[in-house]
C-alpha cells in the first residue's frame, strides 16, 4: 500500500515537474498568463501523460531498445493529436488561447521524460500513478503560476474581478519578463519550504536518460 | 591565553571607511538634487521622497527579521536606494504607492533575494524603475511640467522626438519636465563634485558614458549637449552606473563599462521606440560585469606579461 501512494506524490512534492525537475518550462511560461489557460494545459499535458505511459508500459518489452525514442515519440503524438481534437470540438476558446502549444506537447520533455525514466521500466499500475502524480504536479504549478500571474497582470482570477477597480494592473506580469519572474520567486520559494525534503537530482535520479545515450554513442 | 592577541592574516592596517560612511557621503552627494526637486515640483516631491526611503529601510528590516539574519537595515545603503528610486520617479500623485511598490522591488528581490548587499547583480534602484516603467507605464510616464500651475506634459526627449527644441540652460538648471530628480543637471554635477572630492567614486565611469554619448550625439549629427543634460542621462551616470556593487573593479573595466551604457543609451534613443534608455542600458551593462572584470583581471605586480598562447 505504501509503495504506490508514494509513486502518486512524489510528482506532486518531491518530484514536482517544474519546481524540482525543472521540466517543460516552454509550456509553463508561455502559457500560464490566466489561471484558465495553466489549467488547462496542466490537463491537457495530463491525459496524454497517462494515455502514453499506459501504452508505453504495456508495450515496453515489445518496443526494440535503438528505435524506442521514436516510438515514444509516436505514441505521444497520437494522445496529442486525440486531445487536440476534443479541444477543437468541445473547449474551441481554450484551443484558441493554448494555440501552437497543444501540438507542441509531443516533445514536452516532462512525458518524454516519464516515459523513458519510468513507464518504459515499470508496469501498467506503477506507470498510471505515476503520471497521475506527474500530471497534477504540473497542473497545480501550472494554476499557481497562472493565478499568480492573472491576479498581479490582469487584476482578474478565472476571469473574475478581483482589482475592486481600484488596485492597478501590473501588465509586467502578462508579458514572458514576469513569467521569469514569478516562476523564479516561486521556485525560491519552494526550496526554502521543502529543504532537505525535495529529492536531490544526481546522476541516478537525473530524469535526462544520459547514461543510455552515451552507452549507444559508444 | 592572551586574547587580546589576534592572530589572522592580512589585512592588519583598517580604514574607518565602511559601508555606512560611504553611503552617507552619497546622501549628502543627492542633497543638492533633493532640494531642486522639491523647489521645482513643491512639496509632492518631498513626500515620494520620504515615502520610498521609508518603505525600502522597513522592507530591508522586515527581511532580515523573517529570515532571522543579521539585521542591516542601519547601514544607509537601503536609504540611497530609496532616495535614487524617488528622483528616479515622475512627480505625480501616483508616484507615493509606485515608490512603496518600488521600494519591495528594489530590497526584496533585487538585493535580499540575492544575498543582500555585495551580491546583487542589478543596482535595487534602477531595476525597480524598469520593473515599474514595464509593470506601470501609464502611470510611469505621466509627466508635469514645474512651477506652481502644473499640466502634464511631455519629457524634453520625448518632445524633441517631435521636433520641439528645449533651451539647454533649462536643462542645466532643471527646469523641465521629467522625473523627480534627474531634471536638473547642476544640482547632479554638485554631487558628482562631492563624490570626487570625497574619493568615493573615480571619474572612469562617468566620463566614459558621458563622452561616448556625446560623441554618438556628434557623429549622428545630433546635438550632443542636449543628449548629455537631458532625460536620465546624469543622474544615471553619477549615481547608478557608478555602484561599486554592480560595476567593474578595475579601470579597463570601467572605461569598457562607460563605452557600453553610452553606445546602448544612444542606441534607444536614436534608434528604439523608447524615449530614453539610460536605466535599460545599465541594467544590461550590470549583466556583463563578472564578464568584464573576468577579462580585465590586472596583471599581478611584478608578473609576467602573458604571452599570446
Amino acid at each position: 500500500m505504501k509503495k504506490p501512494w508514494k509513486e502518486f506524490t512524489k510528482g506532486i512534492i518531491r518530484e514536482n515537474p517544474i519546481f524540482v525537475l525543472v521540466l517543460g518550462m516552454c509550456p509553463t511560461l508561455a502559457v500560464t498568463t490566466s489561471a484558465e489557460n495553466g489549467l488547462g494545459m496542466g490537463a491537457a499535458a495530463t491525459v496524454v501523460l497517462l494515455g502514453s505511459n499506459i501504452v508505453i508500459a504495456l508495450l515496453r518489452k515489445v518496443i526494440p531498445d535503438k528505435i524506442r525514442i521514436p516510438a515514444y515519440i509516436t505514441i505521444i503524438a497520437g494522445f496529442v493529436t486525440v486531445i487536440q481534437l476534443l479541444l477543437k470540438a468541445y473547449l474551441p476558446d481554450l484551443d484558441k488561447a493554448l494555440g501552437i502549444f497543444i501540438p507542441l506537447i509531443v516533445v514536452n520533455c516532462i512525458i518524454l521524460a516519464r516515459a523513458e525514466m519510468f513507464a518504459s521500466k515499470n508496469n501498467v499500475g506503477y506507470s498510471i500513478l505515476d503520471a497521475l502524480g506527474m500530471g497534477v504536479g504540473f497542473t497545480l504549478a501550472l494554476l499557481l503560476i497562472g493565478s499568480i500571474r492573472e491576479i498581479l497582470g490582469s487584476g482578474t482570477i478565472f476571469g473574475m474581478d478581483v482589482s475592486f477597480g481600484v488596485i492597478p494592473q501590473a501588465t509586467l506580469f502578462i508579458l514572458p519578463a514576469g513569467g521569469f519572474l514569478i516562476l523564479g520567486l516561486l521556485m525560491a520559494l519552494y526550496n526554502k519550504l521543502t529543504k532537505g525534503k525535495s529529492q536531490v537530482v544526481d546522476c541516478a535520479t537525473c530524469p535526462v536518460p544520459c547514461h543510455t545515450v552515451s552507452k549507444e554513442v559508444s | 591565553m592572551n586574547k587580546t592577541l589576534t592572530v589572522n592574516s592580512s589585512p592588519h592596517i583598517k580604514d574607518s571607511i565602511n559601508t555606512t560612511n560611504i553611503m552617507l557621503d552619497v546622501i549628502i552627494a543627492l542633497i543638492p538634487a533633493m532640494i531642486i526637486s522639491i523647489y521645482l515640483f513643491s512639496y509632492i516631491a518631498a513626500v515620494i521622497i520620504a515615502v520610498t526611503v521609508v518603505s525600502s529601510v522597513f522592507f530591508e528590516w522586515i527581511y532580515n527579521l523573517a529570515t532571522k539574519q543579521k539585521q542591516s537595515a542601519g547601514d544607509l545603503s537601503a536609504v540611497v536606494t530609496g532616495i535614487l528610486l524617488a528622483l528616479n520617479l515622475p512627480p505625480s500623485a501616483s508616484s507615493i504607492w509606485l515608490g512603496a511598490v518600488g521600494s519591495l522591488i528594489a530590497i526584496i528581490i533585487v538585493k535580499m533575494i540575492f544575498g543582500g548587499i555585495g551580491h546583487n547583480i542589478f543596482n535595487p534602484a534602477m531595476a525597480a524603475r524598469v520593473f515599474l516603467t514595464v509593470a506601470f507605464s501609464s502611470q510611469m510616464t505621466s509627466w508635469i511640467s514645474t512651477g506652481a500651475d502644473a499640466v502634464s506634459t511631455a519629457t524634453p526627449l520625448a518632445m524633441a522626438g517631435n521636433g520641439i527644441v528645449t533651451s539647454n540652460l533649462d536643462l542645466f538648471l532643471g527646469n523641465v519636465p521629467g522625473c523627480i530628480g534627474e531634471t536638473s543637471a547642476l544640482a547632479l554635477l554638485l554631487g558628482l563634485a562631492w563624490l570626487l572630492i570625497r574619493k568615493i567614486i573615480t571619474l572612469d565611469i562617468p566620463l566614459t558614458y558621458v563622452a561616448t554619448v556625446a560623441v554618438f550625439a556628434l557623429l549622428i549629427g545630433q546635438d550632443p549637449l542636449f543628449h548629455i543634460l537631458s532625460g536620465g542621462l546624469l543622474i544615471g551616470a553619477v549615481f547608478m552606473a557608478t555602484d561599486y556593487v554592480t560595476s567593474p573593479m578595475t579601470r579597463k573595466g570601467k572605461i569598457i563599462f562607460g563605452f557600453g551604457l553610452g553606445i546602448i543609451t544612444m542606441g534607444i534613443r536614436v534608434y528604439g521606440n523608447l524615449p530614453e534608455g539610460v536605466s535599460f542600458a545599465i541594467l544590461f551593462m550590470n549583466v556583463l560585469v563578472p564578464l568584464i572584470d573576468r577579462y580585465t583581471i590586472p596583471r599581478s605586480f611584478g608578473g609576467v606579461k602573458k604571452k599570446n598562447a
